[in-house]
């Protein structure tokens, strides 16, 4: 048993990686993950990944800041002060509509920022888990997990087939870690 | 996608021949991972003595009092409100070149987006510090905030533009650094990749853990996509509602209709001119040419032309309206900005921002660099004169001659303005040595598409049509990073 742990398998090229995956896909080999340097559309369909859900928890948070504002704008100026200016009315609505227009933006961006952070798990001073250096420079790449896809050589020669120009076996997950 | 090929009679977005993806990274790395130049150093040293004037202007104001400025009872508004406006102005162009041009797929965007949308940030920043100084007792900033207090509560006036505005600058600098930051990961991350010892250490923690898997990327774009849609109204309602601040005084001159998309305009003006007075000396002192072309440089100039000819369009409209309302006060007012004792100021205002704007309309000037920057600069010196004419006009002569007074600045006044400039250029400067100043993953995605050499290919390859291929390398002829032999040869 070799002490491969994953398999990568470095392009070049962003079409040629592509085709990469779709070999490996043919040959009914699953695709751990895929790391690139700029964001390349169609991975997430070829590697059946859902939609991101991030739309709905950007939508919730704007609905939860615009009705924070004005819950908050209404107790205020309504209930508990409510101040005679010209004896116009306490509940002055259109002078509503500019912060919680802001705050409904100001809980989107936050919001799902954080919803996205959290579940992808970013945040300040998280260790890389990065299985190659130059998967953020010039280099696409496909991994593979060893331990459960017994037939390296082939998978190898897949890779090469499609354009790798370099396949590692790397006996750790991550290099990033010292 | 990445291998879709764009028309050929498009200008290409990144220039130069054999420009790999790794050199993509090197190039826009450089500044970061080497020593800064001379002009750097220089730069950066006579902006941090601007930075500490504004540091010594503002602990003046704070010790001595607003009274220190240069403001009476008639002109209670004079260059602090200018200063907050015009950077507040500056700012707008960050934010329409990261999202409205976002959501309109102008992928030229993608190689100006980060250095604009710092910019953006830096000079919010220096507009917010203007809503401090001009409380003279800065920590009295906490009662424009809806908290619970010892006086009742007594609540802040919701229905006042001014706590709207409270809300519009700071929701504004939040998400735009929230955009901003997000933006930065992959870059950032990048740098990490290549960096040893404690740069590493501190590049990992700022990258948060980036790892550019495909679920991440797939995250990355949907939040920025969302991002971009919320910041479009938002950056369109941070100067609806500064506009606001005057428009719903009865100050003449200031009570109109027409303020918030003029102010609009005027923001997206002065914003893409600070813009372009930036990129083209970063472009040369970074070597970023390449990347930052001839085309990205007419494009704005293009967008300068528009909004200053919606300005332009806005002003006529003012003076119209002051006319058909029959208010004497109004009419006053506007005449008063040519015939009044500050007629040069007007001269100015509406000789810069109507008709050296024009100018724009020729293409030898809108791709000449020096006339360009040149033009940039004035194009702000326009804009900031807009607005002082605006405040200090209308304010020094309205309703009560008895109360007609001259606004004179004093050298705390001048000193601030000056400072905040250096404070901006101070940030900025540091900005592009400790941070990728071009969005790497965004510039790597055009590579292959609208890059010059991908269009090179193109033609190589034949089947072009040969009209199409004139037109093509005659817009090429302006470029200053594209070498017109490669294409006499065929």
């Amino acid at each position: 048993m070799s002490s491969t742990k994953y398999i990568l398998g470095l392009f070049a090229d962003p079409d040629e990686m592509m085709d990469g995956i779709d070999k490996l896909q043919k040959n009914s080999i699953p695709i751990y993950d895929v790391y690139t340097p700029m964001p390349i559309h169609g991975i997430e369909a070829k590697l059946g990944m859902k939609d991101s859900r991030l739309g709905w928890a950007a939508f919730m948070f704007g609905c939860l800041g615009g009705t924070t504002i004005f819950s908050m704008a209404y107790y205020m100026l309504v209930h508990d002060w409510p101040m005679n200016i010209g004896g116009k009315p306490a509940f002055a609505i259109p002078d509503f509509v500019p912060f919680t227009f802001e705050w409904t933006v100001l809980f989107t961006a936050f919001g799902m920022t954080i919803t996205f952070f959290y579940a992808t798990h970013l945040f300040p001073g998280r260790a890389p888990r990065v299985m190659d250096f130059r998967a953020t420079d010039d280099r696409f790449v496909i991994a593979i997990d060893a331990k459960t896809n017994t037939s390296h050589e082939d998978i190898t020669n897949l890779l090469k087939e499609a354009g790798a120009v370099e396949v590692k076996h790397n006996d750790r997950k991550y290099v990033s870690y010292e | 996608m990445a291998s879709h090929s764009e028309s050929i009679i498009r200008e290409p977005l990144i220039t130069g021949k054999d420009i790999t993806y790794a050199q993509i990274t090197n190039d826009i790395l450089r500044p970061v991972e080497k020593m800064p130049g001379r002009a750097w150093w220089i730069g950066f040293t006579v902006a941090s003595i601007g930075a500490c004037l504004w540091v010594f202007a503002v602990s003046w104001t704070f010790w001595f009092g607003i009274g220190e400025w240069g403001l009476n009872k008639t002109v209670g508004w004079a260059w602090d409100i200018t200063g907050f406006v015009w950077w507040v102005g500056i700012g707008h162009a960050g934010t329409l070149i990261s999202a409205i041009l976002l959501l309109f797929r102008q992928n030229w965007r993608n190689s100006i987006n980060r250095s604009a949308e710092a910019m953006t940030i830096f000079a919010v920043i220096c507009a917010a510090t203007y809503i401090l100084c001009h409380m003279g007792r800065p920590w009295m900033f906490v009662y424009s905030l809806p908290l619970p207090n010892q006086y009742g509560s007594l609540w802040v006036n919701f229905n006042s533009p001014l706590i709207w505005d409270v809300f519009a600058i700071s929701t504004y600098f939040s998400v735009s650094l929230v955009f901003w930051y997000t933006g930065l990961l992959p870059d950032l991350a990048a740098i990490r990749d290549r960096a040893v010892g404690v740069r590493r250490r501190i590049y990992s923690v700022l990258s948060f853990g980036w790892t550019g898997s495909v679920k991440t990327w797939q995250r990355f774009e949907a939040v920025c996509l969302i991002l971009a849609g919320i910041s479009t109204p938002l950056v369109l309602s941070v100067h609806t509602i500064v506009s606001m601040d005057f428009a719903t005084s009865l100050e003449p001159g200031w009570h109109t209709t027409i303020f918030p998309p003029y102010f609009v305009a005027g923001a997206i003006f002065s914003g893409f001119a600070m813009v372009q007075t930036l990129l083209l000396v970063t472009r040369k002192v970074l070597g970023l040419e390449n990347y930052i072309t001839m085309f990205h440089i007419e494009a704005m100039n293009k967008i300068i032309l528009l909004t200053g000819s919606i300005v332009g369009v806005a002003y006529l409209t003012e003076f119209f309206i002051a006319y058909y309302s029959g208010s004497e006060y109004e009419q006053y007012t506007f005449l008063n900005r040519f015939i009044g004792p500050y007629w040069w100021a007007g001269c100015m205002m509406y000789g810069i921002n109507i008709l050296m704007t024009q100018l724009m309309w020729f293409k030898s000037i809108r791709t000449n660099i020096a006339i360009a920057w040149v033009l940039s600069i004035v194009v702000n010196i326009g804009m900031w004169f807009e607005r002082f004419v605006i405040i200090v006009t209308s304010l020094h002569r309205d309703y009560l001659p008895s109360s007609w007074a001259m606004f004179y600045p004093t050298w705390v006044d001048m000193s601030i303005f000056i400072g905040s400039i250096g404070v901006f250029f101070t940030l900025f400067l540091l900005f592009i040595r400790v941070l990728p100043s071009i969005a790497i993953a965004e510039v790597k995605l055009i590579l292959k598409s609208s890059s010059e050499q991908a269009k090179k290919k193109v033609i190589e390859h034949g089947h072009v049509d040969p009209e199409q291929l004139e037109f093509y390398k005659e817009s090429l002829v302006v470029f200053d990073s594209v070498d017109m032999a490669d294409y006499e040869k065929r």
